[in-house]
């Protein structure tokens, strides 16, 4: 069981802090946490960590943490617990505190320490979970969550998503997924919306030959919803989606997903004859379907990438060409698409020729940085990189051959967002609410898939 | 069959069953009951008159209260908060005078299934079940089957929680075991790509236990434990482990293909691990791995050199076939390396096999040259025992060198260890060169020493209490001091502080002077008074032992040794020799003698880095029961210490 929980910002300071069982040293164990992540050893990991010597209390306290929007949320423990149990715990409470306040943030928390805190009060009792469940807790959370800003239906217009965090979404988040679930209490005149979300994280790795070593497809269909709860939805899924390798459905190749997991709230009576599924969402955010694909992706993948390296060891002269292609359907286009080179230590000039204007490139940290904002499906760029590396210390090597690439250059790592499209194929057909409010306009639905990379790794 | 009318038999029903009249008369009653009970066997929903039957269930009529109970378990599930009413009637029964009435309580309350339990109530459930020890086979398996499906829960407390479960109550099918952890594969799998690093890491903890018993288990799925260059370092190196753990003949290519990669890692720290990991690949696949590490010399980085050159060291003691093509990788490496360990490794790689490497005499001339601006000891001391031993294999080039070493060492060295080590060798010499040949050409390999270190493949039941709980996570060496520290943390307090505390006066209390002798609760360990043992003698008996205990307690600050001698003297151990206040290391040996005659002989060890004291124990006779009891009397001895001056 849980003896504390507390939320740090980034910079370790303590934002909420609450003390379960009253077994422990107090308040300055945020900070002897703080202390221990910030001074631990590089090859051990922060997620659990447990105190040793020092001050008496404190001795054999586990701290569990995860990081989440910038912010730790910790827990401690002097039990031998389930690490799986707790880590569930921690992000579920990220996404309550996000449903109830916004989209979390060392703002948010501050803004609403209120919420928080009868939140707390209510999922946890004497360090035990009672419940995490939205429903329960509406009808006991009064206090009303204090919004930065107010929601306006323009927001609608960018791409961000609620849950993925992508880059977008880091730099213009839409207000309208990460505004608090409104209490029971507050006017119900915009209530009626529900978002539906597919989101893909797609992993890649290309070895130098240019043949695929690895495709990892992570996805997952989300949901968040403002409307009542226990309305009634039904989302109707590709017919041809096919679980498992081994079966076949439609004409074609179909749609093929190795592993599926349902949320337990899932009612999956029509998904075998229709794939069809059916729930009744409580209002906040849900995961409704995961689902994993490795190998055998039947879509090609989104980017070639064609380098050429030159490198002429005497001179210390480096050239990279390298030509994107961007394997898409004509009509779909990548955002934000940003190539990411590491180069051998020291690199010092750098001079470009790049195939269009709104290009970038620059040298950032010991890589190289190339910026395509937008990259149209089937078509090409390239980029002419040349630089200065000094020489390495040391007589020249006798056994390296001087075409071979200089250490330290590569692997190129591409990351990206492509807006409606799914690596996996899959869609969603449609979201029908079988709820209608009284009297009210219909509920606005809001469909929207998405893939970003999560790493797509290119040896060069 | 009343199908459609089915309302109307609920309202007549209803009726029947509120009449007083009816109430009145015990059989009329009954029958009404029992046309419930009929209905509801028939598929009729008989949901409506739940108040009444439940009304009806405080009687002292028996066969009514069976019916009763019998529709109220079958509804239950359907009107959660009515079967609420029915519980304290339940609870009622279960004081009723008759056992027969107690009894059908107990059960039927036991059958109410109310509303369902969220995750985080089947997991707590999941966990108090570990307690139960089903009593036949057959109830194991009915259990098992029960609780299937919550293997295939979409929350991966639940599904780890059941996975342990499953582990332990079939701690003697291992082929159920097998088959559960191949159930829990795709779950595991899922949460090591999870988006949550933290639960990442978990899992992946995990998987290296499970390695740890079934090697192959994930080796199809390797590629999911390739590292994607924006995780943190704390994940790679798990997947770097993990990896190296399921490394076989389909996938060896691809595995090292790809550390290979990581080895060129713009991360010092990541890239050694990937040169280490490579290196412990290199036991099984040698010539492989032997020609990725002989490449990476080539790369000339300092960070790069010494770990290949260290891993080199480690295989040729335990792969003797590979020394040839490490003799010819070495030679250019000693540009690169600059840091104690590689050093260290590099010299005694040149000293054992120094007659297969063309300019080993060479190399170490340099190391002799520059002997007086090397900083560590150990190198020092590694370069006196490689040149003597290129000596022996290569004299004609070496002597000169060698004596200028020595006199180096003698004449000039500051450090008393390579002085010592030096004078040993300049004696040895002097004894005669066969003699030296005796003492110096050892083995130059041990290719068992490989199948020691790898243990076989351990049982699943081994770890199976420890799945979904710290310990994996820690790592079980880590996991032991921690528990110890807590541990000696729990007998600390037992004693109270004592107040006053003067030289002169008891050191203990007598009442707890009392417990400290009888803490060991078995009463068997009686330690004699008055033990006088010589010095010589302590140090003869010590040195012929082996250490039967070890183990770290937490310790801070200072204190002092006469106040420690004087608590052990209470409990008649006795204090043979001791380091002054302050010094550090500081040590202390103790001995006790129980009454069977058993030496209890102690070492307790303060070094300066650490704050913790490690105490070793021998014994003469080998009695685990009294060793114990032994221990905790000195663990309550040194927690009182530690209690008083805190």
């Amino acid at each position: 069981m849980i003896s504390q929980f507390f939320i740090l910002s980034s910079k370790g300071d303590p934002l909420i802090y609450k003390d379960f069982r009253g077994d422990s040293g107090g308040r300055d164990v945020a900070e002897l946490f703080y202390r221990k992540l910030t001074g631990l050893p590089g090859d051990e990991s922060p997620v659990v960590m447990v105190t040793t010597g020092g001050r008496r209390h404190h001795e054999g306290r586990h701290f569990i943490h995860i990081r989440h929007s910038g912010l730790y949320l910790v827990v401690t423990t002097s039990e031998n617990v389930s690490p799986f149990g707790l880590l569930e715990l921690l992000s579920r409470l990220a996404t309550l505190l996000g449903d109830y306040c916004g989209a979390l943030g060392e703002g948010t928390i501050s803004r609403n320490v209120a919420v928080v805190y009868e939140l707390l009060d209510e999922v946890l009792d004497y360090g035990y979970v009672q419940t995490t469940s939205m429903e329960m807790l509406r009808n006991f959370i009064q206090t009303e969550a204090v919004v930065s800003k107010p929601f306006s239906l323009f927001d609608l217009s960018s791409v961000g998503l609620f849950g993925a965090e992508t880059q977008q979404s880091k730099v213009a988040p839409s207000s309208a997924a990460s505004r608090p679930i409104l209490s029971s209490r507050s006017d119900q005149s915009q209530k009626n919306e529900v978002f539906l979300d597919v989101v893909e994280r797609l992993s890649v790795l290309i070895a130098s030959n240019g043949s695929l070593l690895k495709v990892d497809v992570q996805g997952e269909i989300r949901l968040k919803s403002f409307l009542p709860s226990g309305s009634e939805m039904r989302i109707g899924l590709t017919e041809e989606f096919c679980v498992g390798k081994s079966e076949l459905r439609g004409y074609g190749p179909g749609i093929r997903v190795d592993e599926v997991s349902f949320h337990s709230s899932v009612n999956l009576d029509e998904f075998e004859s229709h794939r069809i599924i059916r729930l009744q969402p409580p209002q906040g955010e849900l995961t409704v379907m995961r689902y994993q694909l490795s190998d055998d992706l039947l879509s090609p993948l989104p980017f070639r990438l064609f380098p050429s390296v030159q490198w002429d060891r005497g001179s210390g002269r480096l050239q990279v060409y390298l030509k994107l292609r961007c394997d898409l359907p004509l009509k779909s286009q990548a955002l934000n698409v940003r190539l990411h080179l590491p180069l051998p230590r020291g690199v010092i000039s750098l001079s470009q020729e790049l195939s269009s204007p709104e290009q970038k490139a620059e040298l950032a940290e010991g890589a190289l940085r190339w910026d395509l904002p937008r990259v149209q499906g089937g078509s090409q760029l390239s980029g002419l990189f040349q630089m200065d590396v000094p020489r390495p210390p040391g007589p020249p090597s006798h056994g390296l051959s001087t075409s071979a690439p200089p250490l330290g250059l590569g692997p190129a790592s591409l990351s990206f967002e492509l807006p409606r499209h799914t690596c996996s194929g899959l869609q969603v057909r449609f979201l029908r609410l079988a709820f209608r409010p009284c009297g009210n306009a219909n509920p606005h639905k809001w469909v929207r898939h998405l893939s970003h990379s999560d790493a797509y790794v290119i040896r060069i | 069959m009343p199908y459609l009318g089915s309302e109307d038999v609920v309202k007549e029903l209803k009726k029947a069953l509120c009449n007083p009249h009816i109430q009145a008369d015990r059989l009329r009653y009954r029958n009404v009951i029992q046309r419930v009970i009929r209905y509801m066997t028939q598929g009729l929903d008989m949901s409506g008159v739940f108040m009444e039957m439940v009304k009806a269930s405080a009687t002292v009529d028996i066969v009514q209260k069976k019916l009763v109970y019998l529709y109220m378990c079958t509804y239950a599930p359907l009107k959660p908060d009515l079967a609420l009413l029915a519980i304290n009637t339940l609870c009622k029964d279960c004081s009723d005078p008759n056992p027969m009435v107690r009894g059908l309580a107990l059960r039927s309350m036991c059958s109410l299934r109310m509303s369902k339990l969220d995750q985080w109530g089947q997991a707590e459930v999941l966990n108090f079940l570990l307690r139960y020890q089903p009593r036949s086979e057959e109830e194991l398996f009915d259990i098992l089957n029960l609780l299937d499906s919550f293997l295939k829960s979409g929350s991966p407390g639940v599904v780890m929680g059941a996975t342990k479960l499953f582990l332990i109550l079939a701690k003697k099918f291992p082929h159920v075991q097998t088959d559960v952890l191949v159930r829990v594969k795709g779950p595991l799998l899922a949460a090591c790509s999870s988006e949550s690093r933290e639960l990442c890491f978990v899992a992946l903890c995990h998987v290296r236990q499970i390695l740890h018993s079934l090697p192959g288990h994930f080796s199809s799925h390797y590629k999911k434990f390739f590292c994607s260059y924006s995780e943190p370092h704390y994940i790679k190196l798990q997947k770097v482990e993990v990896l190296c753990e399921l490394v076989n003949d389909e996938n060896v290519q691809q595995v090292l293909e790809e550390l290979r990669g990581y080895c060129t890692d713009v991360s010092a720290d990541f890239a050694q691990a990937a040169i280490f990991a490579i290196g412990g690949i290199a036991r099984t696949y040698t010539d492989q791995c032997v020609q990725i590490l002989t490449e990476l010399l080539g790369l000339r980085q300092e960070h790069i050199t010494t770990v290949v050159v260290q891993t080199f060291r480690d295989l040729v003691w335990l792969c003797p076939q590979c020394t040839e093509a490490v003799c010819q990788a070495l030679p250019g490496c000693e540009e690169n390396i600059q840091d104690s360990e590689g050093k260290q490794a590099l010299i005694w790689l040149l000293g054992v096999h120094g007659e297969r490497i063309p300019n080993a005499p060479y190399v170490l001339e340099d190391f002799v040259e520059n002997v007086k601006s090397e900083t560590f000891p150990a190198v020092k001391m590694e370069l006196l025992t490689a040149l003597m031993r290129l000596f022996l294999s290569r004299p004609a080039e070496c002597q000169d060198m060698l004596g200028r070493l020595l006199y180096y060492c003698i004449e000039e060295e500051k450090d008393m260890a390579v002085r010592d080590r030096g004078l040993f060798y300049y004696r040895l010499l002097l004894v005669g060169i066969d003699e030296v040949k005796r003492i110096l050409c050892s083995p130059k390999s041990d290719p068992t020493l490989g199948l020691l270190e790898d243990p076989a493949e351990r049982p699943v039941n081994s770890w199976a209490s420890d799945f979904n709980t710290l310990v994996p996570v820690y790592g079980k060496s880590r996991w032991a001091t921690i528990s110890k520290c807590q541990g000696a943390e729990r007998c600390g307090p037992e004693l109270p502080k004592t107040p006053s505390f003067t030289a002169s006066g008891p050191l203990i209390p007598e009442e707890n002077k009392e417990r400290v002798q009888e803490l060991p609760d078995s009463g068997a360990l009686m330690l004699v008074p008055n033990l006088q043992l010589t010095a010589d003698y302590f140090e003869k008996t010590w040195l012929s032992l082996k250490v039967a205990h070890q183990q770290v307690l937490p310790w801070q600050g200072e204190f002092h040794p006469d106040t420690l001698q004087m608590a052990l003297q209470v409990v008649n151990i006795q204090t043979i020799a001791m380091s002054r206040a302050g010094a550090r290391p500081w040590k202390a040996y103790l001995s006790a003698q129980d009454d069977t005659g058993c030496l209890f002989l102690t070492e307790l060890l303060l070094t300066s880095e650490n704050s913790e004291m490690q105490i070793s124990v021998k014994q003469n006779e080998t009695r685990t029961e009294t060793l114990n009891s032994f221990i905790s009397v000195l663990e309550t001895v040194i927690g009182t210490i530690e209690e008083i001056k805190s």
